[in-house]
This record gives C-alpha cells, structure tokens and sequence, in this order.
C-alpha cells in the first residue's frame, strides 16, 4: 500500500482511452464502476475535445456483484457496437472489475461482433496510465496489422527507384503533452526532406490504417513511452527500422534530421536548419549572459526530463542540479543521463519525495509537471512545464509545439520568461535603493503577484528534519545583517539560506561579516 | 441493463406524491461516492479523509479537485497494490503503517476517515474493525472512523451522506436537563450556515447545531430531545441513523430560493411554536430582498426549457425553484436516486406532466435531450464541452456543490448560475 496525495500517472486504463480517444472508428467498452466515468472530464475538460471519448462503461453497481456482471458486460459491448458501428473494438476491465475476473476478450468473443475486438489486459494493481498507453497501442497494432506480416525471413524489398520514402510517425495521444503540434512541426520537418507520412498512429488513425502500418519503409517514435513497444514490434515483423531521437532542443532536432535522412536515404540538408529559428541565436545574445549557470531542477515523464536537461545545459547553458522521472519503465534511460551530467537521478512517483528534493536544492528554475509547478509555487521558485500529466493550460490555443526548430523557440520562451530579464534585472539592482523600488518590487513583467523576494513561505520540514527538531540556526550580527541589506534583493533569500546553512554546518553560533563572506567564496555565487 | 426504462407507479405507499417516474438502467454518467471528499475536507477542517482504494480513487479524487487545490491536501489514497492482493494480513498491517506515516506527518489531525472504495470492498477489507483498531493505538487523540464512497454503493453526494451517518453515532448524547435543540444536517458553506443560524436565532429557535460541524472538537450532541432539518436532499442513511438516536425530523422542502428557504424556516418555526407574525416580521425582509435580486434573471429565463442529467439529488428541488420562483419549463429532471419520503413535499410542487428519471442510459438520455433541444442542460463535467459543441448551452452541476446556493441571501445568486451560460452565448458573436 503506498501513501499517494497527487499522482503523476492514472491508471493504465486511462492510458487506453488517450489511445481510443485519438484513433477514428474504435470503441472501448470497459468493465467498471460508474465513478470510473470521472476519465471522460480528463478529455472533454482537460483538452477541451468536443465529443466523449470513445468509451462505454458497464457501471455495475454492488447488487450486480452477487448476479452477472459478465451479462451486463455483454450487453453493453452488444449495444455500443449497434450504436457506434465501430471497425474496431477494445474490451478490458478497470481496476475493481480486474478483481471480479469476469473475461472481458472471452465474452466480447462469445458476442461474435463482425469487426476486429482488441482484449487489453492491463493489471491496475502493478501497472500505471503509460504503460496501458503503451500497451494498448502495441495490443492494437499487433492484431490489426498482423495479417499483413510477411512469412519470416522474407526480405523488406528495397524501395524503388523515384518512389518517395515513406514513414510512419508514432506515439501521438489524445492528453498528450503538445502532442498535436510536435505532430505538425515533425510532419512538416519530413516533408522538406521529401518524406511522405504513411500513417500517423495512434493520433487520427483509424483501424484500417493502423492495418497498413507495415507498408512504410521506417518509423519515426516521437513518444517512446507509448510508441516503442509497437516500433520494435514493427521491426521484428515487417522489418522497418526506427528512430531513437527525440527531436527536442535545436541540437537534437538536427540529429534527429540526420537519423532520418539516413533512414530514408535522401540529403539531410534542407532541414537541418530552419530561417524561424531563433532560440540558438537568442541564447548568444548578451542580454543572455545572466541565464549563465541559472540552477534548474528537471522532473517529468522520461523522454521530456531527459531532453529538457540536455538542452537546459548545452542549448541554454543552465547548471542541471537535479533531474529525476515518475517513469520507471525508461528510468534507465534517465539514470544514464544524470550520471552524464553528474547528478543523482531522482526515480519516483511520490509527489512528497519530489517537493522534498525541490526544498534541499533551491534551485532557480524549475523543468517540471503540473505538479512540480505547485511545488514551486509553494517554494517560491519559478516553474516552467515541460511533460505530461497536463492541465488545461498545456492546451494553448495557439501553436505551441515541443519539437522541432519552432519547439526549441518555444522552449526558449517558456523557460526564460519566469526568470528575471537580464537587463532588467541589472537595472533594479542598480536602483533599488530609489524610492520607487520597494524591496518586494517584482519585475513588471512577472506581473504583480510574483514577488521573487519574498522568502518562500516556509516549505514542509521534510519528515528527517521535523523528527530531529531541525537544524539550530545562527544568529545574526548586526553589522552582518546590514551587509546582507546590500545585496540585491532577488538574490538576498538565498545569500541568507546559505550563509546559515553554512554557520550551521560548521557550529558557527554567531554571523558576522566574515561568516558571510566566507559563505559566499564556499558556494561561489 | 437491457431492462431499458420502465415507467413505474411509486411503490411507497406514504408517499404523498404519484409523480409517475422513468427508471432507467445503463451507463451512469456520474461521479462516486469519493467526490464528495472535495468538499467534506474543507468543512471538517481537523478531519482527515484516507481512501483505501487503487490509483483510479486517487486519480479520480486528482481530477475532481486537482485544479482547485494548491496546498497539501487533508485527503489522500492509500493505494492498494499487488501485495495487498496476496494476503489480507498484510493489507491491514500496511494500512496500519500508512496511517502511521500519515498521522505523524499530520498532527494536527483529530478524526480520520477510513473511506472504503470499490476494490476495497470487492476485496472484503474490513475497514469498520481497522477503524476501531486504529482508534484504539491513537485515541483518544484522533478518533478514526469509516465509510464507503465506493462507487458501486454510492454516487456522488451520497458519499456525504455516508460520511454523516458514520458520524451520527459518535455524537455526544443530550445531558439529562437538556431543552430541545435543533440540529440542521448537511454541509453548507459557512456563510449559509451563519445567515441561517441568525434567522432561526431571531426567530428564537434554538439553540442551534450543524452537522457536520467545523470542528471535530464541536460535534452536536443528538437525542430524543432533538429535532432536525435536512439542508441538502441525499442525506437517507444520515436520517436513519439519527431517527435511531431518537431524534426528529421535521419534513420540510430545502433551503433553494425564497419558497423553499421560508417553508424550510417554517417547519422549524412551527415545531418552536413561533407566532406567525413574529415569523413574517423576521422572514419578511429578507425574503423580498430575494425577490428583488431574482427579478433580473426572471427576466432573463423565464419560459427557457431545462433539461437535468443525473448528479448530485438536488435536481428536483433546483428544478421545483427554478420553475416556480424564476419560470423554467423543466423538460426532464433526472435524479440519480429518487428519496420518495425525503422529497415528498418538493415532488408535491413540481409542475404537473414533468417527466421525472431515475438511475440513468447516459445514451438514451442524451437521444432524449437531443430531441427535446432544452435551451439549457445541468449536466456533469463529462458531458458539458461535448454538449455545448452540437450548440447545446450547459450548467457544469459540479459548481451547484462548491459555491453557496441555499437561503435567502443567494436565491439570486443561484439563479445566476443558470443565466450566466445563456448570458454568455449571447455575448459571443464570433
Ligand atoms: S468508482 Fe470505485 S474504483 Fe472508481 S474511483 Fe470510485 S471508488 Fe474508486
């Protein structure tokens, strides 16, 4: 039993409605409880979609317990299919119908629908809203398209002289994070490399698509939390290779149009650099100087934590102090990265974990969900969000993408906006003692309820340090206190947290002037 | 399921109400029991509310209030995993462990909730003995008790009603002098409940109590000599509990406009043996302050066609205010659960020849809706973007539990929330 106030991930079987919810033509008939129904609100609030997801739900109640359930799923599966005319059909159970075993996939079969039906098993108990996504997606795949699997051995023909290459682009989900425009920026990268898209899976894709899925000649896996199962899959049975770059940061996306134009074997040049973009030029800029070393703390799903440090450090040039996932299917993936740049990875899904490692860092920027954006409200840190789980505001009206030259634009724009203009920033630092600037003044842009000054409300005493009554803190000198007066306000909280963190470190019982100097050359900055 | 709607004559013979009913059996669009933890924890404001549930109970809990809730909750899941699966000896050693975690992090706690959920339930873990084991290793400092908000008892609010009837026993009895007292049943906002204990205070009716109260250090006391007044229409199992304690309830439509907020204040009135003058000298005022305030929205609604999704059982009484004090034409009032007694003098004032449904096939009613094409739909959060995109205007009912709606002082306030969406599709031109 774990304790869990938030979750990163919902169950699995959410992770099979974003598939259904995304494709054309398929139904979902789950075997749940009516206050399952909740999911629905996840897509039609959320991402504000204009119609209910594809999905019935049998809604047993207790006094069905002792009856049949297994005839009330019956029903509904008989009835969504003469309702919906779906060409194809998902049947799976929802944590609590997992507990009665009724076989969903065998009772769907007894019904003998004239269409494919897909059975999920996805055990609620072990597995999390990715994996069912993953799954799912895979479990489609390998029954729509499997009778088009060529006898083993057979060898991919080679493409033909003047026939364009062709790819499949996989991963795209309904509550995606930017998922619909990475879409459009990564389609419109491959056609200026003379690629055509074959099929985009699961995103629009109905099931006779997903059935001719074998006929690209490589596929392009934007989401390897959903999509490399079905890829390797893809691989083993119709032998099309994949890509394993994420096309995020302007670095990777060049990389990326590298990987594909080997795979595709056309010239990489005409998109390996893009007239819109800014974010490599904007970083040079000098007004840029001040983002040199700004502290970041990175956490999300594997694939967006594991880029968004990447280019935090190299494209930004950032300091990574930490950087963690809540996704422990690819948490390899993020241990090798942290250990690259010299970190501890931070592998969990206990929100209180996290928050605990956000108050011991302090960074100054924060990579996260929707979730560490809460915890840096609290801390009084600024946040930006980079991956899934979502919130209505990760569906901006606008284009937004991830991905892509244009991502890259975006990333820039969103992670440094929080952040103090360098000028700006500057100036206030030179007039703070003017009448006009009070200490708590905030930059206007941050708007006027940031106050990047005010000391963080205090954060919840980690459970190690509430136990030992917590850590004695030093007092303050006079003559000290008024040095520390002169130190620019926005950096002043800090200058203080480490000054005492210091004295407290050392036994100093008393802060003077050289106690803070001292402080200063030991953390050097 | 396949039973499909049948049109039954009311089985209970005491109802004093033959309103034909549509029984309908199918998919139900609505939340469970849990949901009603979003509110319940912000009213108990020393209470803590553990589900004993999967990931989907804290995902649901998440999403019903996720967006509304930055600190640390007083609700959390423990979620039961694989090894729970195994062996129930281990379930409750590791729930014991959890609330251990929970309740060293969280001492300023007084009363913990064990709330059951479906897998909990299906998995026959006996949260009433974990409750009382608990209750012994952390009493008297924290008091634990248990409900289930699970979603295949119980739906939506029905969750507070379980909460409150797991409380009714806990209740301090009526010393022996004890004079009669009034106890009002149902969480309200704390503005509600203190525009309500003044009136009933100027009527000199009292002494007053609530359940639940703010507190769980002020729990009212309940007996024979109690007489109570429900202020929200889902609280069946609440009632019982307290008829158990000997107290009485007084029948009385809810506190929904100016109608049902005077006849509510009435029953207690006439019980308390109130002059009928005293009663309009003090209701008088406040009641014609309403009236102005609605008059703005009559204006806006009045003969506009109302179609209510099943939710949270306050339909009928929304649909008989809404009919009566502001003029909707209801179309079809759809009820999760019809509490025949309970609702019997609300049912009494609804319009002849409205099409009352109970139980739900999201798919039919939404056939039915389509046809009828309401100019306004009440609905849950599930259905409302996906309605308004085939140009159907809709109320979310979620805001119908989070904002203060009953009494005088927000009968206009509540007729807002039904012109506000009408309002805005006028705006919009784009
Ligand atoms: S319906 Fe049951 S399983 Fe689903 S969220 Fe509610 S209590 Fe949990």
């Amino acid at each position: 039993m774990q304790l869990t106030l938030w979750t990163y991930e919902g169950p699995p079987h959410v992770g099979a409605m974003r598939v259904a919810a995304a494709m054309q033509g398929i139904h979902y008939v789950l075997h749940a409880p009516q206050g399952d129904t909740y999911a629905d609100l996840l897509f039609t609030m959320i991402e504000r979609r204009d119609r209910r997801p594809p999905v019935t739900y049998t809604t047993f109640q207790a006094r069905d317990l002792g009856g049949d359930t297994a005839e009330l799923f019956k029903t509904a599966a008989r009835e969504a299919y003469e309702r919906f005319r779906p060409q194809a059909m998902l049947v799976g159970a929802s944590c609590t119908a997992e507990l009665i075993q009724d076989d969903p996939g065998g009772l769907a079969r007894a019904l003998q629908l004239p269409i494919p039906v897909v059975p999920l098993e996805l055990p609620a108990y072990q597995r999390k809203e990715n994996w069912g996504a993953s799954e799912t997606f895979y479990q489609l795949v390998r029954a729509l398209a499997g009778p088009a699997v060529p006898p083993s051995g057979t060898q991919r023909p080679a493409r033909a002289a003047g026939v364009r290459p062709r790819c499949n682009i996989l991963g795209p989900t309904a509550l995606g994070f930017r998922h619909r425009d990475d879409l459009a920026e990564i389609a419109a990268l491959l056609g200026r490399l003379g690629i055509d898209v074959n099929v985009v899976a699961p995103m629009g894709a109905a099931p006779a698509d997903i059935a001719r899925l074998g006929e690209a000649d490589f596929n392009v896996v934007l989401y390897p939390e959903v999509a490399s199962a079905a890829a390797q899959w893809l691989h083993r049975s119709f032998g099309q290779p994949a890509t394993r770059i994420v096309p995020i940061g302007v670095g990777a996306t060049r990389r990326f149009v590298q990987e594909v134009a080997a795979l595709a074997q056309v010239d990489p040049a005409p998109a390996l650099d893009d007239p819109g973009s800014r974010a490599t030029w904007y970083a040079r800029s000098v007004d840029s100087t001040y983002l040199t070393g700004k502290r970041v703390f990175v956490f999300g799903d594997a694939t967006h934590a594991v880029a968004a440090a990447r280019v935090a450090k190299d494209e930004l040039g950032f300091t990574v102090v930490g950087l963690g996932t809540y996704s422990r299917e690819l948490a390899r993936d993020v241990r090798a990265a942290a250990q690259a740049i010299g970190v501890e990875p931070l592998i969990t899904d206990d929100y209180l974990e996290v928050e605990a490692a956000v108050a011991a860092l302090q960074p100054d920027l924060v990579l996260g969900t929707q979730m560490e954006r809460h915890i840096a409200k609290r801390l009084g840190i600024p946040c930006a969000v980079i991956s899934a789980p979502v919130h209505v505001q990760d569906f901006p009206a606008r284009y937004s993408p991830q991905m892509g030259f244009e991502g890259a634009n975006v990333l820039f724009d969103t992670w440094v906006h929080p952040l103090m203009m360098g000028l700006e920033e500057h100036l206030i630092g030179m007039f703070r003692e003017d009448f006009e600037f009070r200490e708590d003044a905030a930059p206007s842009h941050l708007g006027s309820h940031a106050a990047p000054t005010a000391a963080p409300s205090p954060a919840p005493a980690p459970p190690a340090a509430a136990e030992s009554g917590g850590p004695i803190v030093a007092a303050w000198e006079a003559a000290a206190e008024k040095e520390l007066g002169k130190i620019p306000f926005f950096v002043r909280g800090k200058a203080r947290r480490n000054t005492e963190r210091f004295a407290a470190e050392r036994g100093v019982p008393l802060i003077t002037v050289e106690t803070l100097y001292d402080a200063k050359a030991h953390f050097g900055r | 399921m396949s039973a499909g709607a049948a049109v039954a004559a009311p089985p209970d013979a005491e109802s004093c109400s033959q309103v034909p009913v549509l029984r309908e059996r199918g998919q139900r669009e609505v939340f469970c029991g849990l949901t009603s933890i979003v509110w319940l924890h912000r009213k108990i404001q020393d209470a803590f509310f553990l589900v004993v549930g999967s990931r989907t109970c804290a995902h649901l809990l998440q999403s019903a209030a996720g967006v509304m809730i930055f600190a640390e909750p007083r609700f959390a899941t423990a979620i039961i995993d694989e090894r729970d699966l195994a062996g129930l000896a281990d379930a409750n050693a590791e729930l014991d462990r959890v609330v251990g975690r929970l309740l060293a992090r969280r001492p300023e706690i007084k009363l913990l909730f064990l709330v059951g959920s479906c897998p909990s339930e299906v998995i026959k873990l006996d949260l009433k003995r974990a409750a009382t084991r608990l209750s012994q290793s952390f009493g008297p400092n924290v008091r634990v008790l248990n409900y289930s908000g699970s979603g295949i008892e119980t739906t939506f609010t029905q969750g507070e009603d379980a909460c409150l009837a797991s409380l009714v026993p806990s209740l301090p009895p009526e010393p022996a002098d004890a004079g009669r007292s009034l106890l009002v049943v149902g969480a309200l906002a704390e503005i509600v409940e203190d525009q309500l204990g003044r009136l009933l205070g100027q009527l000199g009716i009292g002494p007053v109590r609530f359940l639940p109260p703010r507190s769980a250090a002020s729990l009212p006391q309940a007996g024979p000599r109690t007489s109570y007044l429900l202020a929200q229409p889902f609280l069946g199992d609440t009632a019982r509990a307290l008829d158990e304690r000997g107290a009485q309830r007084l029948d009385a439509p809810f506190p929904l406009g100016v109608e049902g907020t005077t006849r509510w204040l009435q029953a207690a009135a006439t019980a308390w043996g109130i002059s009928t003058a005293r009663f309009d000298a003090v209701t008088a005022p406040a009641a014609e302050r309403a009236q102005r305030a609605m008059a703005r929205y009559r204006a806006l609604l009045a003969g506009k066609r109302i179609f209510f999704f099943p939710d949270s059982q306050l339909e009928i009484p929304l649909a008989r205010f809404l009919a009566r004090e502001i003029g909707l034409v209801p179309v079809e009032v759809g009820t999760p659960y019809l509490h025949r007694q309970h609702l019997a003098a609300e049912l009494a004032m609804l319009p002849a020849g409205t099409t009352i449904s109970e139980g739900q096939h999201v798919e039919r009613q939404l056939d039915r809706c389509r046809a009828a094409r309401p100019d306004i739909v009440v609905c849950g959060l599930g259905l409302a973007n996906p309605l308004e995109a085939e140009g159907i205007t809709t109320k979310w009912s979620i805001e119908l539990l989070f904002t203060p709606i009953q009494g005088y002082e927000q009968a206009a306030d509540l007729a807002e929330l039904f012109a506000r969406p009408l309002d805005r599709r006028m705006r919009l031109v784009a």
